[in-house]
């Protein structure tokens, strides 16, 4: 991020005006008649050093410390019932805390961008050039500067709904933020890295659930990858073969259940398989099974669970490579089978040497976010069987639980937060290295750049 | 067409040609047939559930049967019956299903414009725009990107409740669209195949950026816009666990997904199963037929980001 000195840049010396500005922001752009820029920048740091007087500063202390006094009783003289008095709220605390860091950031960005435009007026009138107006300056913003204007509001979003809340919850894995420690009542404190310590080696039995599940959610999204990727595969070879007709309507059918809301489907999944579920009322019909009592425990054998899962999981997502693969498939030059088929191949060779690397060239990409997408895919879990059945050798975990729904679980049911946050440090290190490993070794990504 | 190939390897060697590609074809259409059974099933006994007079969670063949029952004096005897979408639009203990339905249209209306246009500014901006920063913010998106989404979640609320809009649709609305600008691969991919010398022929006639982004880019762009569009509009509709966590138990800005889940929880269940399939009917009819009329350019969207990453 260090910006490249323009030669010029260098040989000018700091003008009185500008070294102000270090100081008094917007002092340059005042001194030169730029009084809307000027005012801007002035406004900032008025505002940035009122609001640390009123309250910044005093929350960076108590980010440090996450609160001193905690919720009592007071006997106060005069009066016979001791009063409540309300302690400090840690949560609020540290949120406020993260917040306060990152007006600062910001003020700090303000302020190089200050000193920049401040060399900038100085340099065009040591040259001579007319200073540009405000007008001149806000024209930029639909051009050379477009990429502000643009990203301005998404940017923002970003950072208030996914930079402030990932900052807050991992700093909230460093702390003791658990079901003994719940605010308002109690306060929480900073512990370092002892979450990571009980998880990983220190406490057996969530280490033995951490462990499992971390099994199990790499087997999971290894199947549920690489069976849909094939099987959709396969399907869209066999519908688009030359002679197959009702080429849309078998499409068309396999789209309904993209279009059908996936909680529905997987609600719908989950009557379907239960034990009192149509499918085994209707091997009871069939007298495959005798009663109910033999029912098939789709949901309640941890074995059976899974492989359950893994099929429901084809059923939802073979449409969807289907689609795919059919619009890649399209793609593939005829030529290509053309001059194979002069040079005496057959068509498993042309399968092999053509369809398939083709394929999977194209597809490298998608494959590995959707190996990330599924070590994630928790609504997929979670509704079809809530994590179940339940494991009674694992901390509040069942054997089908990934360790995303196992992070929703500690957080809505135990209320285990630091927990549930360093469990989101650890899935985030596992899905960063598998695609650091991956990702940047594919031409897409290495090649990001090159159409230019 | 490709692909004869895999049913051509299952035919035996030993038989002519033609009756090899007959016995390849059979077998093609065979396992279409059972394909699109199985895949239809699902959905028709949602169906068959939404009209089924027999109450209860489970009826004890697939297709409903008979049912009897008194009301007044009177006995009635029906296989299907509409009452199960009379008893959803009956509001009671705070189910309200038209309003549910209301909540979720507007959230996704709002915040499928909102999240389009992030989605797209940011997009265009990593394609076609160069600027000091910008692989820096790809990369950190990727990053961030690889954080269990739900991670956040609870600090989300946190911030919400904090300004006092928790538990409102103006909290989902922000939820959903707030971060849009993360998801700027696969419109990204899109800009990326559009010959940069449009835009040089226009700014050679004097155009500025915003100029060429607003006239030139944006009309050729509609399918990747639909595609965007689209997944931002459904989302909603399908999202039920950011929804149930905001919401809490205030009834009143439920959305059908989390009002549909409530239906199914154990003491419910077995009163409210026939609703909860007839509202499944009521959000998955509009969906459908949406996703099927703009199913074009979603194919294009799925493949086109596929292809680019």
């Amino acid at each position: 991020m260090f910006q490249k000195k323009d030669e010029s840049e260098i040989k000018i010396e700091d003008s009185f005006a500008t070294k102000l500005s270090f100081v008094i922001m917007g002092f340059a752009n005042l001194a030169h008649k730029q009084f809307a820029k000027g005012i801007g920048f002035l406004a900032i740091e008025i505002g940035f050093i009122v609001f640390m007087i009123m309250g910044g500063a005093t929350n960076l202390v108590n980010l440090i410390t996450l609160g001193t006094v905690e919720t009592h009783d007071e006997v106060i003289p005069g009066k016979i019932l001791p009063v409540r008095v309300f302690g400090d709220n840690s949560m609020l605390f540290l949120l406020y805390g993260v917040l306060t860091c990152m007006v600062i950031a910001a003020f700090v960005m303000v302020w190089r961008a200050n000193v920049k435009s401040a060399r900038q007026v100085q340099k065009l009138e040591m040259q001579g050039k007319p200073i540009p107006s405000f007008l001149d300056d806000a024209k930029l913003y639909l051009d050379e500067k477009f990429h502000i204007t643009m990203l301005f509001l998404p940017i923002t979003g970003i950072l208030a709904f996914t930079v402030l809340p990932l900052l807050y919850m991992i700093c909230i894995a460093f702390t003791n933020y658990d079901r003994e420690h719940q605010v308002p009542g109690n306060l929480f404190h900073w512990i370092g890295l002892g979450n990571f310590g009980n998880i990983l080696i220190g406490d057996e039995r969530m280490s033995r659930t951490f462990f499992g599940t971390l099994v199990w959610t790499i087997i999971w999204a290894f199947f549920a990858t690489f069976t849909n990727y094939f099987a959709g595969i396969i399907v869209a070879l066999i519908i688009n073969q030359k002679d197959v007709k009702f080429k849309k309507l078998w499409r068309a059918v396999l789209v309904l259940t993209i279009a059908m809301p996936q909680f529905i489907s997987l609600l719908v999944m989950r009557c379907f398989f239960s034990n009192y579920g149509v499918v085994n009322r209707t091997l009871i019909n069939m007298g495959i099974i005798k009663n109910i009592d033999g029912a098939i425990p789709f949901f309640e054998d941890p074995t059976l669970a899974k492989i359950t899962v893994i099929f429901v999981n084809m059923w939802i997502g073979i449409p969807h490579t289907m689609l795919m693969s059919s619009g890649i498939l399209m793609n593939i030059p005829q030529d290509l089978y053309e001059a194979a088929t002069v040079d005496g191949a057959n068509k498993v060779q042309m399968f092999f040497k053509i369809t398939l690397p083709q394929i999977i060239f194209t597809t490298t990409p998608y494959l590995i976010q959707t190996f990330i997408g599924n070590i994630n895919n928790f609504n997929l879990i979670y509704l079809l069987t809530g994590g179940g059945p339940v494991n009674a050798n694992y901390y509040s975990a069942g054997d089908t639980d990934l360790l995303v729904t196992w992070l929703f679980k500690l957080t809505s049911d135990n209320r285990d937060y630091s927990l549930a946050s360093t469990i989101g440090i650890l899935i985030f290190i596992i899905s960063a290295t598998f695609s650091l490993l991956t990702y940047t070794n594919t031409k897409s990504y290495k090649e990001e750049d090159a159409f230019q | 067409m490709s692909a004869n190939n895999l049913t051509a390897v299952t035919g035996k060697k030993t038989k002519s040609y033609a009756a090899q590609k007959r016995t390849a074809l059979i077998a093609s259409y065979v396992f279409l047939t059972v394909l699109s059974i199985i895949w239809v099933i699902p959905i028709i006994w949602v169906v068959l559930t939404a009209f089924r007079a027999e109450p209860g969670q489970f009826s004890s063949t697939f297709f409903p049967h008979p049912y009897t029952w008194v009301e007044g004096d009177i006995q009635y005897t029906a296989t299907y019956t509409l009452d199960n979408f009379k008893e959803l639009f009956t509001p009671r203990e705070g189910f309200d299903f038209a309003k549910m339905w209301l909540n979720t249209f507007i959230v996704a209306t709002i915040s499928c414009i909102i999240s389009t246009f992030f989605a797209v500014a940011t997009s265009y901006v990593m394609s076609r725009l160069r600027f000091k920063l910008r692989k820096t913010f790809m990369n950190i998106a990727l990053v961030m990107g690889m954080f269990p989404g739900f991670m956040s979640m609870i600090a989300i609320y946190f911030i919400l409740k904090s300004i006092g809009i928790h538990q409102t649709l103006l909290a989902l609305v922000l939820v959903y669209s707030g971060s849009a600008g993360l998801g700027f691969y696969v419109c990204k991919g899109f800009f990326d195949t559009v010959p940069k010398a449009l835009d040089e022929a226009a700014m050679i006639d004097g155009a500025n950026k915003a100029q060429v982004f607003f006239q030139i880019i944006l009309p050729m762009s509609k399918p990747i816009i639909v595609y965007q569009a689209l997944n931002a509009f459904m989302g909603p509709w399908m999202d039920f666990i950011f929804a149930k966590f905001l919401m809490g138990t205030n009834y009143d800005t439920y959305t059908v997904a989390v009002g549909l889940y409530a239906m199914l929880e154990r003491e419910r269940i077995y009163t409210y199963f026939r609703q909860f399939a007839a509202g499944s009917v009521l959000v998955a009819v509009p969906i459908m037929v949406l996703f099927m009329s703009l199913q074009r350019y979603y194919v294009e969207g799925v493949t086109g980001g596929a292809v680019k990453g």
